[in-house]
């Protein structure tokens, strides 16, 4: 390739468009001038849901409900909110359902716990299962060697009873 | 009339499966050769009557005739001729009908291709395809007529939502339902075995080939699905967890566990009960996704029209077929005689390990979607179980599996040597490491990232690893490449296969941690900077397109003054549905997609822009495609050709009547 | 080929029966689902119980004097949230305008990120039931509330706190069923 020259070796120009009603997410100007509390911000909204959508977080949603939580979320952080008191602050208006990482608590404890017990219940389970067929297995067929041993030995016996 | 004639050829697709439910199956019973063979003719007049019935309303959709209810709907006469075909599907109702469409066309192949089947499994298959075929024809007769008038006709038509009007969303439910329904061939024939009473080898050979087609053609409706997201939803996300996302997800996982527990009954004759349950579950995992979309239990973005009047019917089908099937399970399946005995370290354990997992994960998917829904039905409030959630619990299982794989292959059947494999996976090893190390060095982290890099290492390497070992390259290159040669077609589908998986990994890898973004405003001639690529805003122009208006924005991409790409992405203004869309320009590299987006304007002059840059995410893409390539590879395989080589064997073994 | 050892007969019939019964769970479970009265879009409000949040909103039109949550207490109100721009709320107005008219129960509303003049037009066409009238435009009021969506009607009793909230325009078989007896109760 000379230099100067448009370089796309595996290139694939792809122009592709398409509908989604607004598909906006964070707007410039609710962007906080402070990047460690903005990136603070986008993380807290990854996990907030947007309550007027279907199954999106207020970080993806265009939805005007979305980003007034999103301003709101700024707004609590830029007060000297930690994370946490941020969440709680909305899970006080709107309940648990507005958070994506459902709550650890008694009534989620199937849900959270419920993979990884799955997961060793059912393995121990084949386990067991395993030694159980091995235990009553019978013992493997004779080999040819073998074979020839207990023909003798029956034969001796025979020789021996007849005897 | 055109639609009257469509609805009539329904009813009589209806009829004809009613009696291709029944009579072949009398006839299997009482070994009854002409009963029997009703069943071919039977699945050769249904794909008759829906041939015509889908085609009556792909006419209506075509002519743009609003006295079709469905039509009117969905439709518009603007709406470019790709569109009016694809809003035949684009439905409820039409899309019941393509369903329909597609059980008849799978049908009709056992009733052609399945020659070497013994006719009464053939039979059996056939009628149990029927009873499927009854079930959805029913719903569509008795609760959602595609064919239905709307009088007076209005002048035009709803229009089609401008999110689906996209070329690769139009094939998006094709590819879906051809996977959903070829699921439905597994069941049938696992409903058929049931019945018999007999699983065998043979039965998951003659399984294979439908089971294989189903899992490529649902691979790829996912792909297309997330893929189409990817470049619409405007922020570069690819899967949201959504639950008619996970409807679709389920199968596919249970789909391949089906595909690799089929191979331990194939081999070793084992895991019998286990594989029979899996076929059933697939399917019934389709059903349920087909449920979870049209009655409206959850809310969804893919939704059609909430009616809870179709979902009662719908979860009536659902426990005629599974809950029958299940039964006809409890009582049979014990009967089926266990095959061989296999130590846990062994090629059927690490078959039985991949089995383990993805079922276990297919549990949490399923569980996650549904938990909310169950939650608030006993009272325990309402929670939101999203992406966070999935993450947490189904990663680290897809992780594990993937750490899994490449053992596995490379472990003996019946007892295998754990050591020495792992011992001859030094190259995987070694692949891990490099990843793990070049990641490190560009990107220096994060951690789960660079463990990400390392997995695919390891299972790219680690796949081919196993190749190489088939064709003993210590003998001789000669030898080994006489060896290529006569290898299998399906062992080359399933290091493919694996392949994809591992580059799909590292493409999730790339999107899921070295996102870069911009979002700021911007006027014509200004540049912004993003991973060492220069964007300059070129300013917007506007534009007429088939049934929208837009405006185009132009960037310039280049690298070090040198042009790399222009990107002009759009905003369409589509004046039926008074909807504006915005869309992504992506430029898409092997290892980098570029990817730019004009947001609102902001009425002076400047507009808000959107840059990402996205690495590694293209692979996810190929990644899918080569997987799907893998089996596509596996089904040319000669030994899983319906009818060829047995043909010929059985010709020449006539004289000596050998058993079919 | 070896036999796998059996299990005893009983636990293997339980364990092949397993399925079936865990898929009956299941499909009980949706149909129950399928109640018709069940909206899966609609949110149980979290605010129930807990006091009103504090708020001091201005007039929005100068024939109706504004609200704030002092002047919740030391009666049962009912609070409206609507906007002009809503469609669902035109079907409403009728039910609030009969409560202001038959009952002794004090309506206020707050029109949520509205423009007095469009509100104006609004109520002048639709008529204006509400004792008090205020306007939330930057919509934060209306979070404190839990609130996602418009029209909402909150039951509030003497002490200022939220006792009930219905989603959506109110109908007059929800008014009748359990808004005025929930009224009626917390009067006394």
């Amino acid at each position: 390739m000379r230099a100067g020259q448009v370089k796309p070796a595996a290139a694939l120009l792809l122009l592709l468009l398409l509908a989604a009603a607004p598909a906006g997410a964070v707007e410039p100007s609710e962007m906080l001038p402070d990047p460690a509390l903005e990136a603070r911000a986008r993380t807290i909204s990854r996990e907030i849901r947007c309550l007027v959508c279907q199954n999106e977080n207020i970080d993806d949603s265009g939805a005007e409900l979305a980003a007034d939580l999103r301003r709101l979320v700024r707004e609590r952080l830029t007060a000297g909110d930690s994370d946490r008191q941020v969440r709680d602050f909305l899970v006080a208006r709107y309940g648990d359902y507005v958070l994506l990482r459902p709550p650890v608590e008694p009534r989620t404890w199937l849900l959270w716990f419920g993979p990884p017990a799955l997961l060793a219940l059912a393995g121990l389970g084949l386990l067991w299962q395993w030694r159980r067929r091995r235990a009553a297995a019978p013992p493997p067929p004779l080999d040819a060697g073998e074979r020839q041993a207990l023909d003798r030995l029956l034969q001796d016996e025979a020789g021996a009873g007849r005897g | 009339m055109i639609p009257e004639l469509g609805h009539f050829a329904l009813v009589l697709a209806f009829l004809l499966a009613i009696a291709q439910s029944i009579l072949p199956l009398v006839g299997a019973a009482r070994r009854d050769p002409r009963l029997m063979a009703t069943a071919r003719p039977a699945a050769e007049g249904q794909m008759l009557f829906i041939a015509l019935a889908f085609a009556a309303l792909t006419w209506s959709f075509v002519t743009s005739d609003f006295s079709v209810a469905v039509v009117a709907h969905n439709s518009h006469s603007t709406k470019p001729l790709l569109y009016q075909i694809a809003g035949v599907w684009g439905n409820h109702e039409g899309s019941l009908l393509l369903w329909v469409s597609i059980l008849a066309v799978f049908g009709l192949s056992v009733a052609w291709f399945g020659g070497n089947l013994p006719p009464p499994l053939k039979a059996r298959v056939l009628a149990v395809q029927g009873m499927i075929a009854v079930g959805f024809i029913a719903f569509m007769l008795f609760a959602s007529n595609p064919f239905a008038r709307l009088l007076p006709a209005p002048p035009d038509g709803e229009g089609l939502n401008p999110i689906l009007q996209d070329p690769g969303l139009a094939m998006h439910p094709p590819m879906l339902y051809l996977g959903y329904v070829g699921f439905s061939m597994a069941f049938s024939f696992a409903v058929a075995a049931l019945i018999e009473g007999k699983v065998d080898a043979a039965w998951a050979r003659w399984v294979r080939p439908w089971t294989l087609a189903a899992w490529v053609a649902l691979t790829l409706g996912i792909a297309l699905g997330s893929h189409w997201a990817y470049y619409t939803l405007g922020w570069g996300g690819w899967w949201y967890w959504d639950p008619v996302e996970n409807a679709s997800l389920m199968p596919w996982l249970s789909g391949t566990a089906l595909l690799h527990s089929a191979i331990v009954v194939e081999k070793r004759d084992a895991l019998k009960s286990w594989t029979i349950l899996l076929a059933i579950a697939t399917f019934a995992l389709s059903l349920i996704g087909t449920f979870l979309v049209r009655s409206g239990v959850l809310t969804s973005v893919h939704s059609f029209a909430v009616d809870p009047a179709r979902g009662m019917f719908i979860l009536g089908l659902l426990v005629a077929t599974i809950g029958g099937s299940l039964t006809l399970f409890a009582i049979r399946a014990p009967t089926l005689q266990g095959g061989g005995l296999f130590a846990p370290i062994s090629r059927e354990g690490g078959l039985v390990l991949n089995n383990l997992l993805l079922a276990v994960a297919c549990a949490t998917v399923l569980g996650g979607t549904l938990y909310p829904l169950l939650l608030d039905l006993i009272g325990g409030g309402t929670v939101s179980v999203g992406a966070p959630y999935f993450d947490r619990t189904f990663g680290p299982l897809m992780a594990l599996l993937a750490v899994a794989l490449p053992v596995g292959p490379m472990l003996a059947w019946k007892r295998g040597d754990l050591a020495g494999a792992l011992g001859r996976l030094w190259a995987a090893l070694l692949a891990a490491a490099a990843a793990f190390a070049i990641g490190w060095w560009i990107r220096g982290g994060p951690l789960p990232a660079l463990c990400g890099l390392a997995l695919g290492g390891w299972l790219l390497v680690g796949s081919l690893v196993e190749l190489v070992e088939r064709l003993r390259p210590g003998r001789g290159l000669g030898q080994a490449w006489q060896r290529a040669r006569s290898l299998p077609r399906a062992a080359y589908g399933m290091t493919l296969a694996h392949a994809g998986l591992a580059v799909a990994i590292l493409g999730i890898t790339g999107a899921s941690a070295w996102k870069g973004e911009v979002i700021r405003i911007m006027h014509p001639g200004e540049s912004v900077s993003l991973a060492g690529v220069d964007y300059r805003f070129d300013g917007v122009e506007p534009a007429v397109g088939a049934n929208y208006r837009v405006e185009r924005g132009r960037f310039t991409a280049s690298r070090d003054g040198r042009t790399i790409a222009v990107l002009t992405p759009e905003r369409r203004f589509y004046p039926v549905q008074q909807q504006t869309t915005t869309g992504a320009a992506l430029h898409t590299t092997l290892l980098n997609d570029l990817y730019a987006v004009l947001g609102e304007p902001d009425g002076k002059g400047g507009w808000t822009v959107r840059i990402y840059d996205q690495p590694l995410v293209p692979l996810l893409w190929i990644g899918f495609l080569i997987m799907a390539l893998g089996g596509v590879v596996s089904l040319s395989d000669r030994r899983l050709r319906v009818g060829a080589p047995q043909r010929a064997r059985r010709a020449a073994a006539l004289p000596a009547a050998a058993p079919p | 080929m070896s036999r796998p050892a059996p299990m005893s007969p009983l636990a293997r019939r339980l364990l092949y029966l397993l399925p079936v019964l865990a898929f009956a769970a299941l499909a009980a479970w949706l149909a129950l689902a399928l109640r018709p009265d069940r909206d899966p879009s609609l949110l149980p409000s979290a605010m129930i119980g807990k006091p009103a949040p504090a708020f001091d909103l201005p007039a929005l039109l100068p024939e109706r004097p504004g609200v704030s949550s002092q002047d919740l207490k030391g009666k049962v109100v009912l609070l409206n949230f609507f906007a002009s721009w809503c469609v669902p709320c035109r079907a409403e107005q009728p039910v609030l305008m009969r409560i202001a008219a038959e009952e002794k129960l004090p309506i206020y509303g707050i029109a949520y990120k509205d423009k007095p003049e469009a509100a104006r037009a609004f109520l002048a066409e639709l008529g204006n039931p509400f004792g008090r009238l205020a306007v939330d435009e930057s919509g934060r009021t209306a979070i404190d509330f839990g609130l996602y969506g418009v029209p909402e009607t909150y039951v509030i009793d003497k002490t200022g706190v939220i006792r009930f909230r219905h989603v959506g325009p109110l109908d007059p078989e929800t008014l009748a069923r359990t808004v005025l007896p929930l009224v009626a109760e917390l009067g006394k």
